[in-house]
């Protein structure tokens, strides 16, 4: 219907003037944080590697003489254009760290994502269902349990026994080198190159690799859903329609699948856009654990070497992609639910 | 003798909600005990390398010697794990006075003061809950380790920046609604100065819901305590015995099958934060009517079967 | 007279709490016969929605429930859960008080009349499923071109509207309505009470009429039930009860209403007892202006009066089960110290 049209394209638009504050606040505070730093950045990198003549003009060249609120209104500019600098140490561009090392932790991500979404809604919707009974007791516990125990922990349990006792899965890495070696990189996401070039054995070796670290980040994000769907499902069983459509005689399967789940999942899609930021932090840990070459391990890595341009850099694209999550999920929740539009 | 406030939700819970509180409570004490008597209750220092002038045998498996093992730099597991959980108890502490002491007076205020102050507060906050907490607790720890060393204080104090957008919100939130409420209303009409009526009316009822996520974050907080020493940025082994820490090193030992250097740490750690989380989850069943358990027992109408003419008999 | 087409039995429904179950209706007998309207009216928290919700299976598992509700032949506390559902509906209809909230804001009109219609009649085509809403629709001066909108874009009246359509679609013999114009202003209050009066006389349905609002029952109702503390305390037809109330609660009822007339305000002090431990005796004592001696003592037992009423209270007698001295006056302090209690 055209009002609902012009309604949901005023919602993008006033949404979309919503974020633009908060893009500006993330990128004031990456820049702040990162100028707390004590020392200027290419000394910290450099300092004592390379003589002071070069030093100098490095510092020169990186625009680290002029003055601060300069230096601030030139970063903004070249974060919005997404142009990130070049690294100190090893002299690579951060948007080719982020085509290269990003498409990893993406892989990696959505996989997880995916199987969190399947476990967390399923155990949370059953949990909800036969509450206070022990399916509810169960499933609550899996969920307390799993988010308690960290990546790098169930992921090390994990190599302990599916790589190591078992011997069934590899235990780290995105391929094995040989695959990698060969492979023709098109997107950077390997299950995609791998079929798009219709090479099974080298498409089962990088699922193969890919198993072991989504699932251990998958159960953990699960965690967090099981605990959301099941308090929302409690909500809307209570819900007047749902007493409603009971006594219109709707069969009680229907109203349960039709007007509780269907219900809970709304608040649900907004609250999983939030699991973004543990899902970043929970790939750092999880790449690190399983030595996948993400973004996050490239951060960890850049953070010891004192590269501040690569760490800005990469908190940067971070901070942006929270936003761009958020708004996402803003704009799925406004197809959903009818009444976000209004 | 009246139940203190704070104690109410223990004494109120049933069923599951009164299950899940209760050994929550067990497991967390049963870890502030150790932490308070490790240096008993450890057979080592935790980062004691030799005894007698013996030095420890390194990775060396389980035996009467070292119960729980020892670690490739030679220190003992069980002593490590023992210490490791003063220091966990140590940095919740203290991670949660910061964030209270800054957050709850944030959100009071904010809440309480509205406008311009508000939404600035609010944009700040929200911007700061978006950002990846592990990164930004990862940044400050980085930032503060050159100044203040990678102690306690550090590890506390980047988790802190983590949780005072919380505390801020909740707090907020609900000074809003409070603030509504027809006897915070009246007290205002009455002409009562605004920090009296923040002190003895709004504070009053929002320091209820503060347990329950006090709880939840120390869960969290003992998370993010791990997940920096893990990566190196927490507490330098020197300081403390950290769980994290003692992870990122089996990690390396888990390809030679050697389990027990990562599997005690990791228990640890799964124990305490689950032990939190139970406690915060009963608490809020408790508190919060909506997912409140209702598993009630049926009346028994046994008595109710007697004749309409007569007089129902009590129950 | 015709027969009923539901009538409940000594009907209880207590419900559980932590301590001592809630007795929300206790021991209620009332019966509806077809193309009648029965106003059941009484103060909020008696136990009138309760009572709505009971005779149509609806009340909680927690709930306790003993007595009969006879509908066609059959207990409806024994009926399976199966066969419940499938009465709610073409059988039993309940309107409910609030209806911005009775709406799934998720799913459109069209899909609640559709998912409704293909509960009980699952032959229908989707064409006769659409002429048949759309004429539900049209009773109640809803337009077919708002079929397929969603529930947030009505207002409150057209929600209650939508919801009796959908209760009406199935043309139920017996509809019960919980306060359905409560929440609603006046204007609208009267179109929907129109429509209500025109259901039995198009369709011969019984309606039971739930209200707190006495000239509600006056304008629209045959008969009318006063509850008071989870009992009927009087039961008789319309004008009767509204001319001669029997019972000193109904009256005191009638006596608090606001007109045009009134001079003074007039309300019954005290409130109504707790329904976990109920007043001994008569439940209406403490506040009864008419309150004997027998009344703090002994369970009123009921009787039918002379114009017809039926009623719970002493002072109709029966005189040979009241004990020696018991139709002296309550003393005032009794009165007092029982409304503190």
């Amino acid at each position: 219907m055209n009002s609902q049209g012009t309604s949901l394209r005023a919602y993008v638009l006033t949404r979309l003037a919503l974020a633009i504050p908060t893009v500006l606040i993330l990128l004031t505070m990456v820049f702040g944080l990162m100028r707390v730093a004590p020392g200027d950045p290419i000394s910290a990198a450099l300092g004592g590697r390379v003589p002071p003549e070069e030093l100098e003009q490095r510092r020169e060249a990186a625009g680290l003489d002029e003055p601060l609120i300069k230096q601030y209104f030139q970063y903004l500019g070249n974060a919005l254009t997404l142009d990130l600098g070049t690294t100190i140490n090893d002299d690579r561009k951060v948007t080719s760290i982020i085509v290269e090392n990003g498409s990893a932790t993406l892989e990696l991500t959505m996989a997880a994502f995916a199987l969190a979404l399947v476990v967390g809604i399923s155990i949370g919707l059953l949990a909800g269902y036969y509450r206070d009974t022990w399916i509810d007791l169960s499933g609550r516990m899996f969920g307390i349990v799993i988010y308690a125990a960290p990546v790098f922990f169930t992921g090390y349990l994990a190599q302990l026994l599916f790589a190591g006792e078992l011997g069934w899965l590899p235990s780290s890495g995105r391929a094995s080198p040989i695959v990698e070696f060969e492979l023709d990189q098109v997107t950077h996401f390997y299950l995609i190159d791998t079929l798009i070039t219709g090479n099974w054995d080298a498409f089962w070796d990088v699922l193969q690799h890919l198993i072991l670290p989504a699932v251990t980040l998958g159960l953990l994000i699960s965690g967090v859903l099981i605990r959301l769907v099941r308090v929302n499902l409690l909500q809307t069983m209570r819900g007047d329609y749902v007493e409603a459509a009971r006594a219109r005689g709707i069969p009680e399967r229907q109203v349960v699948i039709q007007h509780a789940f269907r219900n809970a999942m709304v608040p649900v899609v907004t609250v999983a856009g939030l699991q973004f930021a543990i899902l970043l932090g929970g790939a750092v840990l999880t790449e690190q654990t399983f030595n996948w070459p993400g973004i996050g391990a490239e951060l960890v890595r850049y953070l010891n070497e004192r590269d501040y341009i690569a760490v800005q850099g990469i908190i940067t694209i971070f901070a942006l992609a929270v936003v761009v999550v958020s708004l996402v999920i803003d704009l799925i929740n406004a197809f959903i639910d009818p009444r976000v539009r209004y | 003798m009246r139940t203190p406030r704070i104690l109410k939700p223990f004494a109120q819970a049933t069923g599951m909600p009164r299950t899940l509180l209760y050994s929550g409570v067990i497991i967390v004490l049963f870890f502030v005990i150790l932490a308070i008597f490790a240096p008993w209750i450890a057979p080592y220092g935790f980062d004691q390398v030799s005894a007698d002038g013996v030095r420890f045998p390194k990775q060396g498996a389980p035996d009467s010697a070292h119960l729980f093992g020892t670690t490739v730099q030679s220190t003992d597991v069980l002593s490590r794990v023992v210490w490791g959980s003063r220091t966990a108890i140590e940095v919740v502490v203290l991670a949660l006075i910061f964030s209270l002491t800054i957050g709850v007076p944030l959100g009071l205020i904010s809440g309480y003061v509205g406008g311009k102050l508000d939404r600035t507060l609010v944009l700040i906050m929200d911007a700061l809950f978006a950002f990846p907490y592990l990164l930004l607790a990862i940044v400050i720890a980085f930032l503060l380790s050159d100044k203040l060393g990678q102690g306690v204080v550090t590890a506390a104090l980047a988790i802190t920046a983590v949780y005072i957008p919380q505390y801020y919100r909740v707090v907020r939130n609900h000074v809003i609604s409070v603030r509504e409420e027809s006897y915070v209303e009246a007290a205002r009409a009455l002409g009562a100065k605004r920090m009296t009526i923040i002190r003895r009316y709004v504070l009053q009822n929002v320091i209820q819901n503060v347990p329950a996520i006090a709880t939840l974050n120390a869960a969290d907080a003992i998370l993010t305590l791990a997940a920096l020493g893990f990566l190196g940025y927490g507490i330098q082994p020197t300081e403390a015995a950290e769980w994290g820490y003692d992870l990122n090193r089996a990690i390396d030992d888990a390809g030679a099958g050697i389990w027990w250097t990562g599997l005690w740490p990791g228990l640890a750690i799964v124990l305490l934060v689950t032990g939190f989380t139970l406690v915060g989850e009963g608490l809020n069943d408790v508190l919060n009517p909506v997912i409140r358990a209702r598993r009630l027992r049926k009346p028994k109408m046994d008595e109710a079967e007697v004749e309409a003419e007569e007089e129902p008999s009590h129950a | 007279m015709r027969e009923a087409v539901l009538e409940a039995k000594d009907l209880r429904v207590w419900y559980a709490t932590e301590t001592d179950p809630v007795r929300a209706v206790d021991g209620v007998t009332l019966d509806i016969r077809p193309g009648e309207t029965l106003g059941l009216v009484g103060e909020s928290g008696c136990g009138k929605s309760t009572l709505g919700r009971a005779l149509l299976g609806l009340t909680p598992d927690s709930a306790g429930v003993s007595g009969q509700v006879l509908y066609d032949g059959r207990d409806l506390t024994e009926v399976t859960p199966k066969e419940m559902r499938e009465l709610r509906g073409p059988e039993l209809g309940l309107i409910f008080q609030e209806p911005m909230t009775r709406l799934n804001p998720l799913i459109s009109v069209e899909k609640h009349f559709f998912e409704t219609l293909k509960a009980h009649e699952p032959g229908l085509s989707k064409d006769e499923m659409r002429v048949r809403s759309l004429e539900a629709l049209a009773g109640m001066g809803i337009p077919p071109t708002r079929f397929g909108q969603f529930p947030h874009e009505f207002s409150g009246g057209m929600r209650q509207r939508i919801m009796i359509a959908l209760t009406l679609v199935l043309e139920p013999k017996v509809v019960v309505a919980d306060e359905p114009t409560t929440a609603l202003d006046v204007i609208v209050e009267a179109q929907i009470l129109g429509i209500l009066a025109d259901l039995r006389k198009n369709f011969d349905a019984a309606l039971l009429l739930i209200t707190h609002n006495l000239g509600i029952v006056a304008e629209a109702c045959d008969r009318v039930a006063v509850m008071y503390a989870g009992r009927i305390v009087e039961d008789g037809e319309a004008r009767q009860v509204f001319s001669k109330p029997a019972h000193p609660y109904t009256r005191e009822l009638l006596r608090s209403i606001i007109s045009l007339q009134t001079k003074g305000l007039n309300y019954i002090p005290g409130a109504p007892p707790d329904l976990v431990d109920p007043p001994p005796g008569c439940r209406f004592h403490p506040r009864c202006p008419d309150a004997m001696k027998v009344c703090a003592e002994k369970f009123p037992i009921p009787i039918t009066t002379a114009d017809g009423q039926r009623v719970e209270c002493w002072l109709h007698g029966p005189e040979s089960e009241i004990p020696e001295g018991g139709t002296e006056q309550l003393a005032r302090e009794e009165i007092a110290t029982a409304e503190e209690a």
